[in-house]
């Protein structure tokens, strides 16, 4: 089992001009790796990631859109993995966090712990799909998996986090939102 | 009244789709987001899908349509929501969240399904075509009725004040819409 912010300190290794798009516990992780402007992190509402993910993705398609979702969030918007497949966004990779808990809202469990988030990636039709636990061969791949066209799906098997801060007043913040939008629209 | 004479009594009291997708076209429109909705199936759905002028994304439940048009409102791509009005309901909290709270340009348009087109959407004899008015008053969201054809007029400048003021508008369209040398889908859905 690794733990979730390890994994983003690898990812953020590899991540240059993305948007990336993440969420409640995942937020305040990545927040803590890699404040940056091209971080979208106000959603709205539980779930919507991965769907404010496809919109970036279709609204720019030679642009690169990762989205880093929570595992509560995604049984939220399962069939997104439906529609996102469909749509084909080739610069669209999807993370998924899976703690098998809802962090955020008190630690309690997931319907269904053990519930196997790559094969319905998979099976929902993505064009590649990764399932990590191991840290060391995370490490070794992600940018394999940051390389690959689209729409890819990688879950991350980790632990519940030690007791986070939830700053949302500071992630939720209209200034990032208007600091995201001029720095996604001035890449060229 | 003969066969004939109440295809032809409908298609009169039918919205003109053709003028409501021009509407949408010079709106500047790229993207439509749907779940399918039995009163626009015909008259704007399909005739969406096939029109190369649109990308249509078909979802799997209505509040994706929220983050998705959202997502290409940071990327200047407008985006159409097309819905029937207890996917609208279902979507309540995404609206919530996203349209009102963040105030993006979310535009949606709301077939009202089982609605007498005759009265209006607050005297519906559908209970949740009632309270969709009332509720879209109480979030502040800009809604319209396109229950004429004269009605169709709204639409252009309703998305462009949506997209100049970062707002969503919702249109409800109270009758089914024509279809252009096609039949019409059945009413129940």
């Amino acid at each position: 089992m690794m733990k979730r912010d390890e994994c983003f300190r690898l990812l953020a290794r590899h991540i240059k001009d993305e948007a990336v798009v993440a969420t409640y516990s995942s937020a305040v992780d990545w927040v803590g790796v890699a404040p940056r402007p091209l971080n979208y992190l106000s959603i709205g509402a539980m779930g919507l990631d991965s769907s404010h993910g496809l919109g970036l993705a279709l609204g720019r398609p030679d642009k690169r859109v990762v989205v880093l979702q929570g595992d509560g969030s995604l049984l939220m918007n399962l069939g997104s993995l439906v529609t996102i497949a469909a749509a084909a966004p080739k610069n669209l990779v999807h993370f998924v966090a899976h703690n098998e808990t809802y962090e955020a809202n008190g630690g309690h469990p997931i319907p269904n712990r053990k519930v196997d988030f790559a094969g319905i990636a998979r099976s929902a039709g993505y064009a590649a799909v990764y399932d990590f636990s191991d840290l060391k061969i995370f490490e070794q791949q992600v940018a394999h998996v940051l390389e690959q066209q689209g729409p890819v799906f990688a879950a991350l098997h980790v632990e519940p986090s030690r007791p986070l801060k939830y700053d949302y007043l500071s992630l939720y913040d209209p200034a990032k939102r208007k600091a995201f939008k001029a720095a996604y629209m001035a890449r060229n | 009244m003969t066969a004939g004479a109440v295809s032809a009594d409908l298609k009169r009291r039918e919205l003109n789709g053709s003028a409501i997708i021009a509407a949408i076209k010079a709106s500047g429109i790229e993207f439509v987001l749907s779940v399918p909705d039995i009163v626009t199936s015909a008259g704007l759905l399909r005739p969406i899908a096939q029109d190369s002028a649109f990308r249509l994304i078909r979802v799997c439940k209505e509040d994706e349509c929220i983050g998705i048009a959202s997502g290409l409102s940071y990327c200047d791509k407008r985006a159409l929501v097309l819905i029937q009005y207890t996917g609208f309901l279902d979507s309540l909290n995404a609206i919530r969240g996203v349209a009102v709270e963040y105030t993006q340009p979310i535009c949606m348009m709301v077939g009202l399904l089982a609605h007498d087109p005759e009265k209006p959407p607050r005297q519906s004899p559908k209970y949740g075509v009632r309270i969709l008015e009332p509720i879209m008053d109480d979030m502040g969201i800009a809604h319209h009725l396109i229950n004429e054809d004269a009605h169709v007029v709204k639409i252009q400048p309703a998305i462009e004040k949506a997209y100049r003021e970062s707002l969503p508008v919702a249109f409800l369209i109270g009758r089914r819409p024509s279809v252009d040398g096609g039949s019409s889908d059945d009413e129940e859905g």
